[in-house]
């Protein structure tokens, strides 16, 4: 018997993911020809009637992008339009944006790793599915999402659509013992975390290497999560710009120069654009995060991931494999619920609620770490405030790039193992929807941005 | 039996159309109830959570998000045939959401400022809300919903009785929180006067006035509101800014925005004492049944004012 000749695998709604995506794979005879991730979200246009609003309006505005990462819109927006009016918001306001972050980071890498990306490893089709086998595991993982979504909503007011944050700080900031009670559950929490870190690591993973530049914000001491510096580790693939992406080959660049080096370009299957980075396909997200900040973080995270299998990040240690991205999504929750606590343990409220943010003519660029990473906001002002130019560019659009070539690679490693004749559609789909939900994709938030920087016609 | 028993069980399916996932998300954010509510009902549809759709009928399906392309109008006809009863979830779904800005605009600019090759873009003229293709049992309002009033839906669902919802405003929700009036103690411009309850008066409470995102309550007074938000100083582009968001085109917003725009341009360009050249081109937004600007004439009530096919 010869090869199948050529076929079309073509998954019309891609599951648990957020938003609404498809996937078409090519394969002729044992070769991958094609492998899109097409995007189908109907447009919103967030970029287009922002134009005309008021320099306050943003950030709720930008949150209706994505209910799963509504803080991360919430304080890109106040960045990037701080940055244009030429405010800094710092001290105790800064620290309680931290903590309202971290809260988001709790619940939506929490998501993703119960919810969304473990039945995968244990074969389920679902959550639901997972809790008749696994009931214990499945409720920690919701207790653990509650402790986020607490801590969000004491600071926001509600999980969804915090009202409470806006320009220059909160409308309203909390009395130490309004946060004692979220403390106690965040103690309970941390036990939770190591818990949940224990299980996933004892996962099965597939070999896979992401070969991108890898881009995540840094920050002098910590690990960055509300701002910091665009920071690149090199890709180790072809012209991956360095032996090997040692730490030698570092490089930064300032946030207002985020447009010179991330250009995006349409493609016709997609209501989204893709990105480049300075030409190159490159990752964001948990994987990028530990590669940039891994060393910085607390010696607890630093023993969870070395416990889990991920090695020592002041080693120079960094995790490529995509599947492996469930495990530094669990040290990255440990942490947060960690950093929560210390936060809260530090806490004295600011002598006012926010800073005023008078309009003024301007653009301004913003860029926080959402869960599924990088997150750029830019804004032009006009001098009452009114905002002449938005663009807003997410994580999930820049990783389309790599997540396709991963799809690729990890479908044509399959019909490889399999030879010409295993691999049915079946198991090739399943293989490659595995593929995509490794990058946590946030498909309602890749079809709402734009930027025309670049278009290959 | 257990067995028997999971025949029995109601089959309740979760969809997605142009929204932000927020209300669906609000679902596996129950998380004291999630598993419990799975022992009760057959969570046959939910992509968001399960890769293992089963096939229609469904007893109950909730429906996130607006219809923005043909095909969204199309299929949702093809929720309404399977769905025995269909609830709508949130702001997108119950009145267009945030992204029926474009009923107030030229979406043909909005596509071409946002793509560069807007032809590979398909979109309709307008957000509509579920409401306008098809009969909707019962619409929760919310950007995004309540988790308890969704718990609510749910198990008066299961007892087979109607909601309780109350229609009353925010305002009502403040007081019996005991929060003071941001507007009394502060000259705070606050929707919660006409604004639909179910958040628990939040805003007032974190001391910023309300934003609409529940949308209008039953009989809401917007000619007396506005006189008041103009009075606590805002102007009225502030006043159209602030009806024109997650409900810009729930009707009442839409016609009170719509007039303070029209008595904004009269008073500019009569003072200007110029011609009207502006480029402002307003009108209250389709409200329903528009998915491509064809069909639907013979209803008196405000159109939609775009002026693209
Ligand atoms: S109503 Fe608001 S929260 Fe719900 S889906 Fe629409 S934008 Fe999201
Ligand atoms: S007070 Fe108004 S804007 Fe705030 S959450 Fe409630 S309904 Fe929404």
């Amino acid at each position: 018997m010869t090869h199948r000749g050529s076929r079309v695998l073509h998954v019309g709604s891609l599951a648990r993911v957020e938003g609404e995506g498809a996937l078409h794979l090519a394969v002729d005879g044992g070769a991958v020809t094609a492998a899109r991730l097409r995007i189908y979200e109907p447009p919103r246009f967030f970029e287009a009637f922002l134009r005309g609003r008021g320099h306050t309006e943003p950030p709720d505005i930008t949150a209706r992008v994505c209910g799963i990462c509504p803080v991360a819109y919430q304080l890109s927006a106040c960045a990037a339009v701080e940055d244009a009016c030429g405010v800094t918001v710092d001290g105790s306001l800064a620290e309680l944006r931290r903590l309202l972050y971290c809260g988001e980071w709790i619940e939506s890498q929490t998501l993703h790793v119960h919810l969304l990306h473990a039945p995968d490893f244990l074969g389920r089709a679902g959550a639901v599915e997972l809790a008749r086998t696994h009931r214990a595991e499945v409720e920690r993982g919701l207790r653990l999402k509650q402790a986020g979504n607490a801590l969000v909503e004491v600071l926001g007011g509600r999980a969804i659509h915090p009202v409470n944050v806006r320009l220059g700080g909160f409308h309203r900031t909390p009395h130490p013992r309004e946060l004692a009670p979220v403390r106690e559950r965040l103690r309970r929490a941390l036990d939770d975390a190591w818990g949940a870190l224990r299980w996933v690591a004892g996962f099965d993973f597939p070999d896979a290497h992401a070969d991108e530049d890898l881009l995540a914000l840094a920050e002098p001491g910590r690990y960055a999560i509300a701002g910091g510096v665009p920071t690149v580790v090199p890709g180790t693939g072809a012209g991956g710009g360095g032996a090997g992406g040692g730490r030698a080959d570092v490089r930064t660049f300032p946030v207002r120069e985020f447009a010179a080096h991330v250009a995006e370009e349409q493609v016709p299957y997609s209501t989204a654009l893709q990105s480049r980075l300075d030409g190159r396909r490159h990752l964001t997200g948990s994987l990028a995060r530990y590669a940039v900040s891994g060393a910085l973080l607390s010696p607890l995270a630093l023993e969870a991931a070395r416990e889990a299998g991920l090695g020592d990040p002041r080693e120079g240690a960094v995790c490529r494999n995509p599947f492996r991205s469930i495990l530094v999504r669990s040290v990255e929750v440990l942490y947060a619920v960690e950093e929560a606590l210390r936060i809260i343990d530090a806490y004295e409220p600011p002598p006012r609620p926010y800073v005023e943010v008078p309009p003024r003519a301007g653009t301004g660029h913003g860029a926080t770490e959402a869960p599924r990473g990088l997150l750029y906001h830019r804004y032009t002002l006009d001098a009452d405030g009114t905002v002449a130019e938005a663009s807003l560019v997410p994580p999930t659009a820049q990783n389309q790039g790599a997540i396709e070539e991963h799809l690729r690679r990890v479908a044509q490693s399959r019909l490889d193992a399999a030879g010409p004749e295993g691999a049915d559609d079946a198991e090739l789909t399943a293989w490659c929807e595995r593929a995509v939900r490794n990058h946590d994709p946030c498909i309602s938030c890749s079809a709402h941005f734009l930027d025309l920087a670049v278009d290959r016609r | 039996m257990e067995g028997r028993e999971q025949e029995h069980r109601p089959r309740l399916a979760v969809w997605k159309l142009a929204s932000c996932d927020g209300c669906q998300l609000t679902l596996l954010d129950c998380e004291d109830e999630l598993l419990a509510l799975a022992g009760r009902v057959e969570i046959a549809h939910f992509l968001e959570a399960s890769s293992a759709p089963g096939p229609g009928p469904y007893d109950l399906s909730l429906v996130e998000g607006s219809v923005t392309t043909a095909e969204d109008a199309e299929r949702v006809r093809h929720i309404r045939a399977v769905s025995r009863r269909l609830v709508t979830i949130g702001a997108c779904a119950t009145a267009g959401g945030i992204q029926a800005l474009r009923n107030f605009a030229d979406v043909e600019e909005f596509r071409a400022a946002v793509y560069a090759r807007p032809e590979y873009v398909a979109t309709l003229a307008t957000s509509t809300p579920v409401s306008a293709h098809v009969p909707v049992d019962f619409e929760l309002q919310g950007c995004p919903i309540d988790r308890g009033q969704l718990l609510e839906v749910l198990t008066a669902h299961l007892a087979g009785r109607k909601p309780g919802i109350p229609a009353h405003s925010v305002c009502f929700e403040c007081k019996r929180r005991g929060t003071t009036c941001v507007t009394v103690a502060h000259g705070t411009p606050c929707l919660g006067p006409v604004t639909h309850a179910g958040c628990g008066a939040l805003c007032p409470a974190y001391g910023r006035g309300c934003y609409g995102c529940f949308g209008p309550s039953d009989s809401p007074n917007l000619r007396a509101l506005v006189p008041l938000l103009r009075s606590d100083g805002a102007d009225r582009r502030d006043v159209v800014r602030l009806l024109r968001t997650f409900n810009a085109a729930a009707p009442a917003f839409a016609e009170a925005s719509a007039e303070v725009e029209a008595s904004a341009e009269a008073e500019a360009s009569a003072e200007a004492g110029a011609s009207a050249g502006g480029p402002a081109e307003a009108g209250a937004p389709a409200g329903n049944g528009d998915e491509n600007g064809t069909e639907g004439p013979g209803e008196d009530g405000p159109r939609d004012g775009r002026s693209t096919p």
